[in-house]
């Protein structure tokens, strides 16, 4: 892998200095921690680049570095890019939050915009999309849809991100079934469609009927498709994969972000900031909602996300409990961007402990 | 936890196991004849992604393991052809095919990334399929787990018992004795190799045809590596490979199990397990035999030329 991502990056260079001479465009590079090809997460942040492309036609160009492992490789990575020319480098994982931030100290000029971190500096900010939206809604269709009052949730790693989602889905649930339990297994990876099933067979084996999941691959939907079972898709349209199964699934669309902040950049206009992107800006939506739904999931799945979207209902509104009696967000409080970022704790209800 | 759990269980982890069963399988012979090929995971993922567009195309799964056979026979050529004929360094090489399997099966598979397909079926065998437990863990698979089990047997049988399995050792121990005695040394180890690549291509076929029935890139997620480890912990033994295939399944489906059970256990130390497990086990079983070190065949890893005497 190193040497794939090394040799990718030897050939970026390549090819970038040859088309440099002609004009001199507006480079932005783009460092994927999947495959574009994982019709997830990576696959959206792409399909953003492209809509980036058809944006600013000969004005700009772009590359990208996929499959780049969180730690000291991608400090090279985005290193290489940096030092070939590149005028504004979006890295979109959790993970290459330190590594940017190195480069973008020896880098001054590039500006550089890392998605779902915390960390910013003069030439850095941050961009994330209010997942919890999403997955506040399928919490919602979970709770309804399940008949053995058990969910299953497909953890990827145990940051504030996924445990504010595990959160969010979880009081969705509750909200609409107060007898729902939820089993969490934890697969430690972003991307591995046979592990993601094994952790998929592992909750339906223990009663779990609706799968949510917080990784990147198909695979849970098409487990629970062979099984009867259902779930929700995650990052992009994974209906195809699970024709019965599949409730919906929660698509990203980074593109308009990626324009907006690219133009910033030309423009000299840009500020680092933390940039949170949901159901208002059309940076998530609901895709192939589907037809098999009772009528009443569906009304209620279309009147959450209603909500949610005309900023009527937040879903981290106090008073909110941890699982230990704590209150953690008092009442007539709604948590602020900030203190999203930094949720530590399971809501009441959930039995299992954040593993350390 | 009750038998219906434990049952599921024990059923996950023969199916995990069995990816790792044909590849390592297939390593050992090829590693027995001294050959070390590194290239096992872009053998792997060609023959997923070969195997899936064969089935996907003609709507047989059949043709997908065919052609999944047939492509890491191809892939494992190539790596014959820079090793043993050019006399090519074996790790780098290995490495490269790694690299070059990658890279090649995300481009020629991105026109079926989204597609699925029915793949293999477990099949019903009367009476056994019906048995309690046993019925379920052992007789209610598909296809490949019993092949896997058929030629774990048989390799086994050619391996210690026949003249093919001592020329096989022959070649790997002592080539230059070997090639005195008049065995074509290159014509066995292009064959140990064309066999390993057949064995990686089914064990992607498994994965893209079976376990996740479609195709997107890098889906073997590092299993031909695993596979690579465990022919080493096995000291290159038939009957050590099956069982650390199989517990290897079963401590990766452990450590998803009990946290659903609610363990409060660092995911992370249990990620560790299967690891630990195949290595504890290993150093059990070849207790009694830790002096041989690790039984490695004598000339693994370095290339024959007639012309040089040993």
């Amino acid at each position: 892998m190193k040497l794939k991502s090394l040799l990718v990056g030897l050939g970026l260079l390549a090819g970038v200095g040859a088309a440099q001479a002609a004009d001199d465009p507006f480079k932005v590079g783009f460092v994927y921690v999947g495959p574009v090809g994982d019709l997830g997460w990576s696959y959206e942040h792409d399909r953003g680049r492209q809509e980036l492309e058809k944006y600013f036609g000969d004005k700009i160009e772009t590359t990208y570095v996929e499959n780049v492992p969180e730690g000291a490789d991608a400090e090279r990575v985005i290193t290489q890019l940096a030092k070939s020319g590149n005028d504004l480098i979006f890295s979109t994982s959790f993970g290459f939050m330190n590594p940017t931030l190195k480069v973008a100290k020896r880098f001054p000029k590039v500006t550089f915009e890392h998605a779902t971190g915390y960390k910013r500096s003069k030439n850095m900010g941050t961009y994330v999309l209010r997942t919890y939206e999403g997955r506040y809604v399928s919490g919602v269709a979970a709770g309804m849809l399940t008949e053995t009052n058990t969910i299953g949730y497909i953890g990827s790693f145990p940051i504030p991100e996924v445990i504010r989602d595990i959160n969010s889905s979880f009081m969705a649930a509750k909200s609409v079934n107060p007898d729902v339990t939820m089993k969490i297994v934890w697969v430690n990876s972003w991307y591995d469609p046979g592990k993601e099933t094994d952790a998929a067979n592992a909750l339906m084996d223990q009663g779990v009927d609706v799968l949510l999941q917080h990784t990147d691959s198909p695979a849970p939907l098409i487990a629970a498709e062979k099984r009867g079972k259902r779930a929700i898709g995650q990052a992009s349209d994974q209906s195809s994969f699970a024709p019965t199964a599949h409730v919906f699934s929660v698509r990203d669309d980074w593109a308009p972000y990626y324009i907006k902040v690219t133009q910033a950049v030309m423009d000299g206009t840009y500020e680092p900031s933390d940039f949170w992107g949901g159901f208002h800006e059309d940076m998530l939506s609901l895709a192939s909602i589907n037809d098999n739904l009772p009528a009443d999931v569906r009304a209620k799945i279309d009147e959450t996300y209603a909500k949610i979207k005309s900023g009527e209902f937040h879903p981290f509104t106090g008073p909110i409990k941890d699982n230990k009696g704590n209150i953690v967000v008092a009442e007539g409080h709604t948590l602020t961007d900030t203190e999203l970022a930094q949720v530590n704790w399971y809501v009441e209800g959930i039995t299992d402990e954040i593993p350390r | 936890m009750d038998i219906d759990l434990i049952t599921q269980v024990l059923f996950a982890a023969i199916k995990t196991g069995t990816p790792l069963l044909f590849i390592a399988l297939g390593e050992a012979i090829c590693e027995k004849t001294g050959v070390l090929n590194l290239g096992q995971e872009g053998m792997m993922l060609m023959g997923a992604v070969v195997g899936f567009m064969a089935a996907y195309g003609t709507g047989n799964a059949g043709f997908g393991l065919l052609g999944a056979m047939l492509i890491g026979m191809v892939m494992s050529l190539i790596f014959g052809f820079l090793v043993l004929h050019l006399g090519a360094n074996q790790v780098a090489t290995g490495l490269a095919l790694t690299i070059f399997g990658t890279g090649l099966s995300a481009f020629i598979g991105s026109s079926v990334v989204g597609q699925t397909i029915a793949g293999f079926q477990p099949v019903y065998i009367p009476v056994l399929s019906d048995l309690p437990v046993v019925g379920k863990v052992l007789f209610s698979h598909d296809l490949l787990v019993y092949l896997a089990i058929v030629l774990a047997v048989v390799i086994a049988w050619v391996a210690n018992k026949t003249r093919v399995g001592l020329t096989i050792k022959a070649v790997g121990e002592n080539p230059h004795a070997a090639n005195a005695i008049g065995i074509k040394v290159l014509r066995v180890r292009y064959l140990a190799v064309m066999f390993g690549g057949a064995m990686a291509g089914l064990g992607g076929a498994y994965m893209s045809l079976v376990y996740t029935p479609m195709w997107v890139e890098n889906m073997t997620a590092g299993r031909g590596w695993i596979a690579l480890a465990l022919v080493v912990f096995a000291s290159w033994r038939i009957g050590n490979i099956v069982l650390g295939a199989y517990l290897f399944g079963l401590a990766s489906i452990m450590h998803l199990v009990l946290q659903g059970m609610g363990w409060s256990i660092s995911p992370n130390l249990l990620a560790m397990l299967p690891y630990v497990a195949t290595i504890v086990v290993m150093v059990i079983i070849s207790a009694d035999k830790f002096k041989e070190k690790l039984l490695a065949p004598r000339s693994l890893g370095k290339p024959f030329d007639p012309r040089q005497m040993a």
